[in-house]
């Protein structure tokens, strides 16, 4: 059904335009003053000011270090399966290859590579981990020259991650291992 | 280098009458053109940075050649205020890809950029932009038809637009072009008659005798207001400025009669919306605003010194300014009239006041007399 809308017919005033016309000069006016005399602007001047990024937000994975400067990562190859956009690339250490940092972890990844042009920060890396080896961290501005740059070694993870605060699974293990050869069992 | 001096000096002084004016024509075309060509270029660096700070926003502000940040102070304040933006800008258009698209119609397509742009510079030829400097009058040409002449320049200035728009052979330029001959048309008519008025109260076309009766008897515009805001509003549509940007409507056109333009040929079109606005300027300052002339520290009568004489100029140019910063202000708080509100605007409206404006300065006139 049709609405009809009453529109006020308009007076003589408005009907000149030049109120409405001085009314936006004054508005403009106005914001002219604020940013150039106040300084009130709501842009940010990018490189130099940055936001402060919410906790919990989604920047590159990186690989983490336990509290004793470890690789947490034990190369099960999880994350590589689940990689949507297959950003992730690992290299096992093989049957004679490289013991794990960690005493009693059984291995970790001789390579370890992420492509952060493929990377979607969709964080199913993180999500998957059993060992709590991946984060997504607060880095959002991936610069490069040119694309092999861009593909990030372990070497680099590992220094980028930093040190995870969390529980270290396999350590505990190993003292409870230990306790378990005297009785009774101290912990 | 005594003896280039020398030579130098001998050849001018060797000059005939002709040859000199010659001389001087050319001396004062070439420093007027220049002029207006900086103006230009600032005036897009002004366009940009108003904007911006009417938006909130900071505007260009990083643009530096190298060798400014060794400069103190200066050099990394000017980087702020953008002050090296238009070189880059006019570098860009420089070294763009001057692309023809395959079915424009070439020679038109060739043509237009420089029917629009000549002139747009021409109508610069007759504005006196300062008192004397010696024995030369500042003003390219005095002529004694000065505003006819400005006014059928201007309306070639049309012809460019249509034929761009005719050229790319495409829907959107050809759309532009039309309303834009349409529009400059009708404009130009309250235009011309918002200005009858003045020539009345002066009873002279020379623009240098408008300005010393201006001088004598006060600004025009105390006179006729009416004309002024008309002739204002009908510049601003000459000009296709916002709100009359019809031609080049980028909402709803892609880009108006230059859509299918690039490069070198783009720059000249802009080049010429913005040489139109500082004209228009000029002539809004001229007509109205006393041109080089102020009413106190004996400003108002010709210059007897080479200091007055810049003093005058200055005047000028900081008049002009002010209508160039008016232009670029405006085009920031208006939306763009509908087609037919501006027809409304222009034929219904500003003609009729026009006419009525005449009349009114006529019996005006004829009670004094």
């Amino acid at each position: 059904m049709a609405v009809t809308v009453d529109r006020k017919p308009l007076t003589f005033w408005e009907k000149l335009y030049l109120p409405a016309i001085v009314g936006g000069l004054k508005v403009t006016l106005k914001h002219a003053y604020n940013t150039l005399i106040r300084g009130k602007v709501v842009t940010m001047e990018y490189p130099e000011q940055k936001w402060t990024l919410p906790t919990g937000y989604r920047g590159a994975p990186y690989l983490v270090k336990d509290q004793d400067g470890d690789t947490k990562c034990v190369s099960c190859q999880l994350c590589e399966f689940v990689c949507p956009p297959k950003a992730i690339r690992i290299t096992p250490p093989g049957p004679n290859g490289q013991k794990a940092d960690r005493a009693n972890a059984e291995k970790m990844p001789a390579e370890f590579e992420i492509n952060m042009l493929r990377c979607i920060y969709c964080g199913f890396c993180q999500e998957v981990c059993p060992e709590e080896a991946i984060f997504l961290q607060q880095d959002y501005s991936i610069t490069a020259l040119s694309r092999s740059e861009l593909i990030y070694n372990k070497e680099k993870l590992l220094s980028l991650g930093g040190v995870s605060p969390g529980i270290q699974k396999w350590k505990h293990k190993l003292e409870e291992a230990k306790a378990q050869e005297n009785f009774p069992v101290k912990l | 280098m005594d003896s280039i001096l020398h030579r130098l000096l001998g050849f001018y002084n060797g000059l005939t009458p002709v040859e000199l004016m010659c001389f001087w024509g050319l001396v004062k075309i070439a420093i007027v053109v220049g002029v207006v060509q900086g103006l230009v270029a600032y005036s897009v660096l002004a366009e940009r940075k108003i904007s911006a700070w009417i938006q909130d926003r900071v505007g260009p502000n990083r643009t530096a050649p190298p060798f400014a940040k060794y400069i103190p102070i200066i050099g990394p304040a000017l980087t702020r205020w953008g002050m090296f933006q238009p070189l880059a800008d006019g570098l860009k258009f420089m070294f763009k890809e001057d692309f023809t698209p395959a079915g424009v119609k070439k020679i038109y397509f060739f043509l237009a950029p420089a029917v629009s742009v000549i002139p747009a510079m021409l109508t610069v030829a007759v504005i006196p932009f300062g008192s004397v400097m010696g024995s030369q009058k500042m003003v390219i040409a005095d002529l004694n038809v000065g505003i006819l002449y400005t006014f059928g320049i201007v309306s070639m200035g049309v012809y460019g637009i249509v034929l761009a728009g005719y050229a790319a052979n495409s829907k959107y330029p050809m759309f532009g072009g039309i309303r834009s001959s349409a529009q400059m048309i009708s404009y130009e008519i309250s235009m011309g008659m918002s200005v009858i008025p003045v020539l009345l109260i002066v009873g002279a076309l020379n623009l240098n005798q408008i300005i010393s009766w201006q001088a004598t008897n006060g600004w025009l515009v105390m006179y006729a207001p009416l004309s002024f805001i008309i002739f204002m509003v009908a510049s601003f549509a000459e000009t296709n400025r916002t709100p009359f940007d019809l031609p080049e409507a980028e909402t709803e056109l892609v880009g108006g009669y230059h859509t299918e333009y690039s490069s070198m040929k783009f720059a000249l079109f802009f080049l010429a919306e913005y040489s139109n606005m500082v004209s228009s300027s000029a002539m809004m300052v001229t007509l109205f605003f006393g041109g080089w002339t102020l009413p106190f520290w004996g400003l108002d009568h010709p210059a007897n010194s080479i200091g007055m004489g810049i003093a005058h100029m200055l005047v000028f140019l900081a008049k002009m300014l002010f209508f160039m910063v008016v232009f670029i202000w405006v085009r920031w708080m208006f939306p763009r009239f509908r087609y037919d509100q501006l027809m409304d605007l222009g034929w219904r409206r500003f003609l009729p006041l026009a006419l009525v404006n005449i009349l009114i300065t006529a019996v005006w006139l004829w009670m004094r007399s």
